[in-house]
Order: C-alpha cells, then structure tokens, then sequence
C-alpha cells in the first residue's frame, strides 16, 4: 500500500491525520457549504450584509417552499426525471446490442466500427449544434419537447457506453453461449438470456453514470427546448437565476434543489458510479 | 452456473428450426440486426452533423433564408477576427490549466488512501463536486468570487488585502473560471487516482521498500509507473473537458467582459444564436473539432494498439 499506512505512524501522526481529513474537506467544500447556508437565510438577513454569519432565523422550510411555490422549478424537476429516465433505457438497450455485437462476432469493419464509436463520443457538441437543431425543427419535429433531449442523449450517449459494454462483454466466457448454442438456441435468445443477465452488473454502472451526464446536461437544453414546459432542470435555474437577480436564498436553494437527485443517486449507487467512471483506470 | 445449458435446452425452439433460412444465416445477421438502431442513431445524430456542419461552413446563412455559398470566406475571416483569437488562447489556458488536475487529484488521492473510520464516506463526499451540474457549479463559484460580498474578498478584506473583481476583470475573468472548472475536474482525476492506488501491485512496493526505496524515490521509480492508465485517462478526460469547456463561460460570464473571457465552444453558440451567423459559426465549430481530432486520434491510436496485442 502506498502511501505507507497512517496505522503505522506515531500516535501524533495518527491524531493528526484524522483531524486533517476533515478540515481538508470542509475547505475542498467550502464553496458548496456557503451556497447551503445561504439557502436557509432570510432575505432581511442578506439584505442587512449578514452573508456569511450565522443566520438570524432558520428559513430553511421557508426558502424550499418558496422555490417551488414561486417558480417554475417543480415542472423542471418533472421535466428532467421524464428526459433522463427514458435517455438513460434507451442508451443502455441500444449500446448493450451494439456492445455484444462487436464484443462476440468476428465480420469486416468490426474494430472501425468500434472506433467511429468511441471517436464520436468525444466531438465537441458545437460542431453537432446547427445541424441537430434543424433536424429537430425540419426532419424529425420534435423541437422544443422533451423528446428532442431523451433522442439526442440516447443517440450521443450510446458512443461511450457500446465502448463500455464491449469492452465488458469481451470478457465474458464463451463457454456459456457455446452450450446453448450446440442446445440449438437462436442467437438472439442467447444475447437476451445468457448475456444479458452476466452483464447487469455493467448495466448497473452505466445507467448511474449516464443519468448524472444526462441530468446535468445544460448546452442541449439550451439548444433544443425553449419553453418551460420542456426546460429540464439545469437550463430551468439558469432562467431563474435572472428573475431571482438579488434573492440569493432562493437562488441557493434552487442550486441545491437542482443538483440533489444526482447527488442521491450517486451516494446511494457510489459503487457502480465509480465502477462506471473509473474504466480502464486500473487495466493497462 | 453448471445448469444454465440444461435450463437453457428449454428455449430452443423446433427440434429442426436448424434447417431454416434464419438458423443458416443468423451468424451473420445477428450482429447485424443488434447493431443497426445504435448506428442508425449515431449516424443521424452524430455522424451526419459532423459533416452537415462542415457544409454549413462554406455558406454565408442566417438560419433562415438559403444558405449563400462563400467558399473557405468564413475561415478567411476567423483569421482576422480579435475575438477568435481571444477564444482560442483562452482554449490555451484552459487546456494547460486543466493539466493541473491530473496533479492535484493524485495529491488528493494519496493524501486520502488510508483506512481510517469513515475513509469511504469522506472519500465519497470529496467527490461530490464531480457529481453536480457545471450549472450549479458556476452558480456557486460566482457567489464564491462575487466581489460585494463573495467569500473570496471577505477573507481578502479580514487579512487588509484589497477586493478582487475576478468575474468584471478582462484580465481575471478566465482565470476564475478555469478555477471554478478544476473544481470538479480534480474530483474526477482524485477518483482516478483512488482506484489506480488499489490495484498497485503490493509485493512490488513491498520489495522496492527492502531495497530501501522510499518516498519520493519509491513513489517516482515504483508508484508512478503502475498509474500509468489512470494518468492516460485523466489526461484525456482533461482535455476533452477543456476543449468543451461551454457551460461555465455561459453562467459564469457570458464570455465576458468584452468577450475577454470567451472560448471556441461559447464564441460560436454566441455567433450562431445572438449574431444569427450560423455559417460563421459552424466555421468556428469546424475548428474546434479539428483541434479535437488530435486528441481524438491520438487516444483511438493508443486504445486500438492495445487492441491488437
């Protein structure tokens, strides 16, 4: 183990390195924490220049309900559930078939396949922008409606998770497909219920990690919707955030509110989370 | 798993399906068919643009009227043009400062490999910038710099430095921004890192501290080496991340003062939606996506060579 264990190091050394690790992250987190403690102040407290004293009055329940109540936030909130969730199946289908196609069978173009894959994956989205949009208008009408988001994050996101998947389903033991072929089971019967359930674990992964890319996707809903009907969160705040020009307790409040559900998914998913993130960090 | 195959004989359908066209074939038209919706999707939302857009490039439009052909004009242009200038050296220190994530997340990361109580939850919450929107961040870090009241400038003022005006100086602009980027860049890299740690080879380390390695010399000569992936993949998530840098500069800035804080990814949203020249905007895009395909290049080089062997 390197660094050599703080087990082993003097008593002193060992006090000080676990009162080291917290006050190092409140100061790694000291911004997040001053956006908290605004979120429950009163406005009478901000406007006195009390900014980062301790609250006169705790208007926590106050300022989360008047975030609701006073904005549009729970549509948006409803808004970016309704384009993550059905993003985040349809990428997971369309990469976990693309993935085994490439993982299991030999034909041309395989690896070029697999390389215009994961070359796409990293194409600044400017050069996507005019062309998606006017498709969204022209071609396919969805502008301006949840479905343009689910549609393109599916499309784009398929890139990085057939590369995930493949990668994952390269491992995978061709015994088990070999059996059930020679039972005479069709290959799609295999990929449905021999791969499939060995891969869940990567499935697992993926749907963390793709929901927090597309949760906290901003450009996109910059550029596809417009109304608040179909605004999802990130584009949502960004809105408010000129109406609440000096109501900075609802504008911290709307942040946290708007960053919690990814935040909830990943500490109670932070396993797969990190499974999914940390590809290809270890395996040279 | 000894009884998948027996379970499995269940799904097999007529005795003599093998004979049908299907059962001859399917080798060939399985991957087919599981490949066909992602590529249809990729090439109609990906592909397709890219190359739509370096055709929109060559046009003089507004978004709405026909598209004028002007040839390589709006390339012509961008070669006078202050603000492209602006962009692509702001895109400069952008890049050379999210180098300095890899650095700080291993410096994180070693600091935070221990097992002490709650290791696992600190770790977790040191992570957290990561897993905020760039939107939230910005939001954050604009309050954090706000120079009335921002907590920057009030520790400034209780150590009798003066006020700083990161966010509505030309020449600071940047610089608060990038700092505000490598926020979560760093958290990304540190986890990186963390996972690289754990799977060091433990007997190498063992061994290199008989030998009498330690420190500096064990981690330069026996650690860094074994973090090699992490540090590709930390170096190539950095660059991609500072060559689509967009969602800071537009809550942070606006690309502003001036456009002093601008980048390529911003400069031609802005172009394209506020100035409605598209073609001039696709140009600047084209750009970018140039720059991009280096690194694009240079990281599918590395991953198919490993590919082959």
């Amino acid at each position: 183990m390197f660094p050599a264990p703080i087990q082993d190091a003097r008593p002193l050394g060992r006090f000080g390195y676990a009162a080291a690790v917290p006050i190092v992250l409140v100061i790694w987190l000291l911004p997040l924490l001053a956006i908290a403690l605004t979120s429950i102040r009163s406005l009478e407290d901000l406007s006195r220049g009390n900014y980062w004293g301790w609250p006169d009055r705790i208007m926590a329940v106050h300022n989360y309900r008047a975030v609701f109540t006073s904005s549009p936030m729970g549509r948006y909130l409803l808004n970016s559930i309704m384009i993550t969730v059905p993003a985040v199946v349809g990428t997971l289908a369309l990469s976990s078939m693309a993935g085994y196609a490439l993982a299991k069978f030999r034909f041309r173009g395989n690896l070029a396949l697999f390389a215009i894959f994961i070359g796409g994956n990293f194409v600044p989205f400017q050069v996507l922008m005019i062309p998606v949009r006017d498709l969204m208008i022209h071609v396919v009408p969805l502008y301006d409606t949840i479905w343009a988001l689910v549609v393109f994050h599916m499309a784009f996101q398929t890139g990085f998770c057939t590369l995930f998947m493949r990668n994952f389903m390269r491992e995978l033991p061709d015994a088990l497909a070999e059996a059930a072929r020679l039972d005479g089971v069709s290959e799609l019967r295999i990929f449905w219920h021999v791969v499939l359930p060995l891969v869940r674990p990567a499935l697992a992964a993926l749907a963390v990690l793709v929901f927090t890319f597309i949760w906290n996707d901003y450009f996109w809903a910059l550029v596809l919707v417009q109304s608040d009907s179909a605004r999802p969160v990130t584009a949502g705040l960004q809105a408010l955030s000129g109406m609440w020009l000096a109501s900075w307790q609802l504008m911290s409040a709307g942040a946290l509110i708007a960053a919690a559900p990814s935040v909830l998914l990943f500490f109670l998913m932070q396993r797969h989370f990190v499974t999914g993130l940390t590809l290809g960090a270890t395996k040279g | 798993m000894a009884s998948s195959s027996s379970t499995l004989a269940g799904f097999g359908t007529a005795p003599f399906a093998g004979e049908s066209w299907w059962r001859r074939h399917q080798m060939t038209l399985t991957p087919a068919i599981l490949l066909a919706p992602g590529c249809l999707f990729f090439a109609v939302f990906v592909l397709w643009p890219i190359l739509d857009s370096l055709w929109i490039s060559l046009h003089d439009w507004d978004g709405i009227h026909p598209m004028r052909y002007v040839g390589f004009g709006n390339y012509a242009e961008l070669l006078h043009d202050d603000t492209f200038y602006t962009a692509l050296e702001n895109n400069v220190y952008w890049l050379l400062a999210y180098m300095m994530a890899p650095v700080f997340g291993l410096v994180l990361a070693l600091f935070l490999n221990q097992t002490i109580r709650g290791m696992r939850f600190y770790k977790s919450l040191f992570f957290f910038p990561f897993v905020i929107s760039q939107v939230v961040v910005g939001l954050v870090f604009s309050w954090f710099f706000n120079v009335n009241f921002g907590l920057l400038n009030v520790v400034l003022h209780a150590v009798h430095l003066p006020r700083v005006a990161l966010m509505e100086s030309e020449n600071w602009a940047t610089v608060g921004i990038i700092i505000a980027g490598l926020w979560p860049q760093t958290a990304y890299c540190m986890i990186l890192y963390l996972t690289g740690l754990t799977a060091i080879n433990p007997e190498l380390v063992e061994a290199a501290r008989l030998d009498g390695a330690s420190g500096w010399r064990l981690f330069r000569h026996v650690i860094l080496p074994q973090l090699r992936p992490a540090t590709f993949i930390a170096v190539v998530v950095c660059v991609v991340g500072a060559l689509r840098s967009f969602d800071l500069v537009s809550i942070m800035t606006k690309g502003g003062p001036f456009d002093s804080s601008t980048v390529l990814a911003y400069y031609m949203y802005d172009q394209t939606f506020h100035s409605f020249r598209y073609g001039y905007g696709a140009a600047i895009a084209t750009v970018l996506f140039l720059l991009m395909d280096v690194y694009i290049a240079f990281f599918l080089w590395s991953l198919l060579r490993r590919e082959r062997r």
